[in-house]
């Protein structure tokens, strides 16, 4: 039977629904971020290393003379794939096709993780091994395996210390960036079953713990699964940037690789890399390069897995692309520096933001994903992480508006809400002063608008680099760090609990 | 495609048709135009040139990874030798350059060459000393070699993984300056790996630290 003549019911874009993966936390950023606010503990460790990751990212995005023209470049290469999306992956599927991959569709997460755990049973697998890929997180992956009776194991360093602590990730490239290491040292010490007694906190000492003990695994693993940093549709060429080589063992070593990566990954051509392979290191790790950078085109007979499935995933990327403005945040590289610049984040962990993604992007891309369902909806308090003070949108190597989609998110924010409230009126009132010249200034003052709005943009228009470069690579002078709480406390009283 | 074909195949449809909607929903008021790229496709130095040489040298050497320098192909043994050491075992690809091993012949080092007689598995790596490659291009800016599984001198890619000790011997006319100089003349069809120094965790309060899973050695020999 010909199924051509029925009607094609519209389709329409949708956001990521709930009750799959970690888009959402449980509590509402304020109340989240108060108690993280009274962690000193942690407000040291994130404080030390935030400090250190940008300086060594000032250093090497200054030796590059040509950074602002590869912004630029990134920028339009995102906003061209969003153009095109569907006919870029149609593409990509193939190419992939054609070099002996086979690729898989995902409406959301739980059908990701489902397709997933049919790959590895049907592979003969009951564990596998990981790299850390912000897709899995998203979809909860790792729980849905163990749920199906499949063993995951994560091997990057820092998904292995959040994973051995029982504990959630709290930054993008550096999970366990909470951390320091005498907590690290613990961990180890109470969940290696074979690690040395003597093991002291120097941080080569356990990055050699972590090889032992991850050294077996990878040299017996079956099957492995990984994200993408990009996919090249015309090639249909895959790429995983990491540090430490436990990415290429997982893209190796085992015989079937699963690799989940969400529909935006795309870029169009082999040479878009170009741009990409610079930005990305120099934003995320503040390295010239990062160590290891693979790249792998469907199967290669006699050379690593000779079965590659790749599954693409939508989960509410197809709602953001259908928001003119919000797509842009679709265009995240998934670098980290924007959370490494953020007053806010600093202060209160990644953790406060409750979805996997967090910092400003998070603030943005993840009620974004999910859609803000309502007033209780705890990310409908996430764009108001932020005291806009512009310095995300300055490091972000894609050059994403950050500060403008959090305004947006804030008004979307403002009409999930059924009935006004108190806080309903604050906002569309200060909605009014963001788009009327004359009532600015009274905005100003409490949203700390003044930088982002006039600051930047005259900055963009009368500072073109070399200029601009100083205001890209300076430290960001800090706001005091009350700001965003007590923007909270007089903007939603008695609702943060 | 098989079984599940039905229901993902929907899926696939199903995607596909949302994403259209939501490029169309969220088209731009203005179409955007031609991507710019007006940065930088070459460097300071040319390819192969003393500056890009010497660049290379620099920063592969700040990865804390050694660099040394030979004239002649025919210098190449020597230094091998030496960078090798004591190592019991090496391993090298089947289009390896043989001369490169001669220095350590006397020593009674066992040579396992991968597929002669028979591709060498994950356990045969795990117990041999050192690895010795060759590199399809080095990135004198970012210190990046670049190892093609599909040539016969750098070989399939466990080769430089599994072993703790990779010895790779570089060219001088493979020297280009940057990335993009380097993406152009590779395939991407073939397996490539992208190596910037040994392998390195920054997951312990940001501190660099070399040597995890990868190779915990990389010596670079940089030949003219
Ligand atoms: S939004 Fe920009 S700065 Fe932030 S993680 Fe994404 S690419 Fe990096």
């Amino acid at each position: 039977m010909s199924t051509t003549d029925l009607p094609t019911p519209t389709v329409r874009p949708a956001h990521a629904p709930a009750g799959t993966g970690h888009l959402r936390g449980t509590r509402p950023f304020p109340a989240e971020a108060r108690d993280a606010l009274a962690n000193t503990q942690l407000r040291r460790n994130l404080g030390k290393a935030t400090g250190v990751i940008r300086a060594k990212r000032a250093a090497v995005v200054d030796e590059v003379p040509d950074w602002e023209a590869l912004r630029r470049s990134g920028s339009a290469i995102k906003a061209d794939v969003m153009a095109r999306l569907p006919e870029l992956l149609e593409q990509l599927e193939a190419a992939v096709t054609a070099r002996g991959g086979v690729v898989h569709w995902a409406r959301d997460a739980a059908e990701a993780n489902a397709i997933v755990l049919d790959l590895v049973r049907a592979a003969g697998g009951d564990e596998v091994v990981k790299v850390k890929s912000m897709a899995t997180q998203e979809t909860g992956l790792n729980e849905a395996l163990e749920a199906g009776g499949v063993a995951a194991w994560e091997t990057d360093l820092a998904e292995l210390i959040v994973q051995l602590g029982d504990d959630r990730p709290s930054h993008i490239l550096v999970p366990a960036i909470h951390r320091n290491r005498s907590e690290i040292r613990e961990i180890f010490l109470r969940e290696m079953p074979d690690v040395d007694p003597d093991l002291t906190d120097e941080p080569r000492r356990l990055a050699m713990a972590a090889r032992t003990h991850l050294r077996r695994k990878f040299l017996g693993a079956k099957v492995a699964v990984s994200g993408a940093n990009f996919a090249v549709a015309d090639t249909g060429t895959l790429s995983v940037v990491e540090s430490e080589g436990n990415g290429r063992m997982c893209l190796t070593l085992p015989e079937t690789l699963i690799t989940l990566m969400g529909v935006e990954k795309v870029v169009p051509t082999w040479s878009d890399l170009e741009v990409f392979l610079q930005l990305l290191p120099r934003s995320s790790t503040g390295e010239r390069m990062n160590p290891y950078t693979s790249t792998w085109t469907g199967v290669t007979p006699g050379d690593g897995p000779q079965a590659f499935h790749l599954v693409l995933m939508d989960n509410g990327r197809s709602g953001v692309l259908a928001d003119p403005d919000g797509r842009e945040a679709l265009h995240c590289i998934r670098c980290s520096a924007c959370l490494n610049v953020c007053p806010v984040y600093e202060r209160a962990g990644g953790h406060a933001y409750g979805s996997v993604y967090p910092g400003p992007i998070g603030a943005v891309l993840s009620p974004l994903l999910t859609g803000i369902t309502g007033e209780d909806d705890v990310n409908a308090s996430l764009p108001y992480a932020s005291s806009l003070c512009g310095a995300c949108f300055d490091a972000c190597p894609v050059r994403i508006d950050i500060p403008n989609l959090l305004v947006q998110q804030r008004a979307a924010s403002v009409e999930s809400h059924h009935r006004p409230t108190g806080q309903d009126v604050a906002m569309r009132a200060a909605r009014v002063a963001m788009t009327s010249a004359g009532r600015f200034r009274a905005a100003e003052k409490g949203l700390g608008l003044g930088r982002v709005l006039g600051g930047r943009s005259g900055r963009i228009t009368a500072l073109p680099w070399p200029a601009s470069r100083w205001t890209a690579s300076r430290d960001v002078p800090v706001p005091p760090a009350e700001t965003a709480r007590d923007w909270f406390a007089r903007t939603r009283p008695g609702r943060e609990r | 495609m098989s079984a599940p074909a039905g229901a993902r195949g929907s899926a696939r449809e199903e995607v596909l048709a949302r994403l259209r909607a939501g490029r169309d929903a969220g088209a731009p008021r203005t179409a955007p135009g031609p991507v710019p790229r007006d940065y930088a496709r070459r460097g300071a130095h040319d390819p192969g040139s003393p500056g890009a040489l010497d660049l290379l040298v620099e920063r592969v050497e700040d990865y804390r990874a050694t660099v040394t320098r030979v004239a002649r192909p025919g210098d190449v043994a020597g230094v091998v030798a030496r960078l090798l050491g004591d190592a019991g075992s090496v391993a090298v690809p089947p289009g390896a350059d043989r001369a490169w091993l001669t220095g350590i012949g006397g020593r009674g080092a066992v040579v396992h060459v991968d597929g002669d007689p028979r591709p060498l598995t994950t356990a045969d790596l795990d117990r041999v000393d050192a690895v010795v490659t060759g590199a399809a291009v080095a990135v004198a800016e970012t210190g990046t070699l670049v190892l093609d599984a599909a040539a016969g001198d750098q070989g399939r890619r466990l080769l430089t993984l599994v072993p703790d000790h990779h010895v790779c011997v570089v060219r001088a006319e493979d020297v280009v300056g940057t990335v993009p100089e380097a993406l152009a003349r590779l395939d991407p069809l073939h397996p490539l790996t992208f190596v910037s120094g040994p392998s390195a965790t920054s997951d312990i309060e940001l501190d660099r630290v070399e040597g995890v899973h990868g190779p915990r050695r990389l010596d670079v020999v940089l030949v003219g």
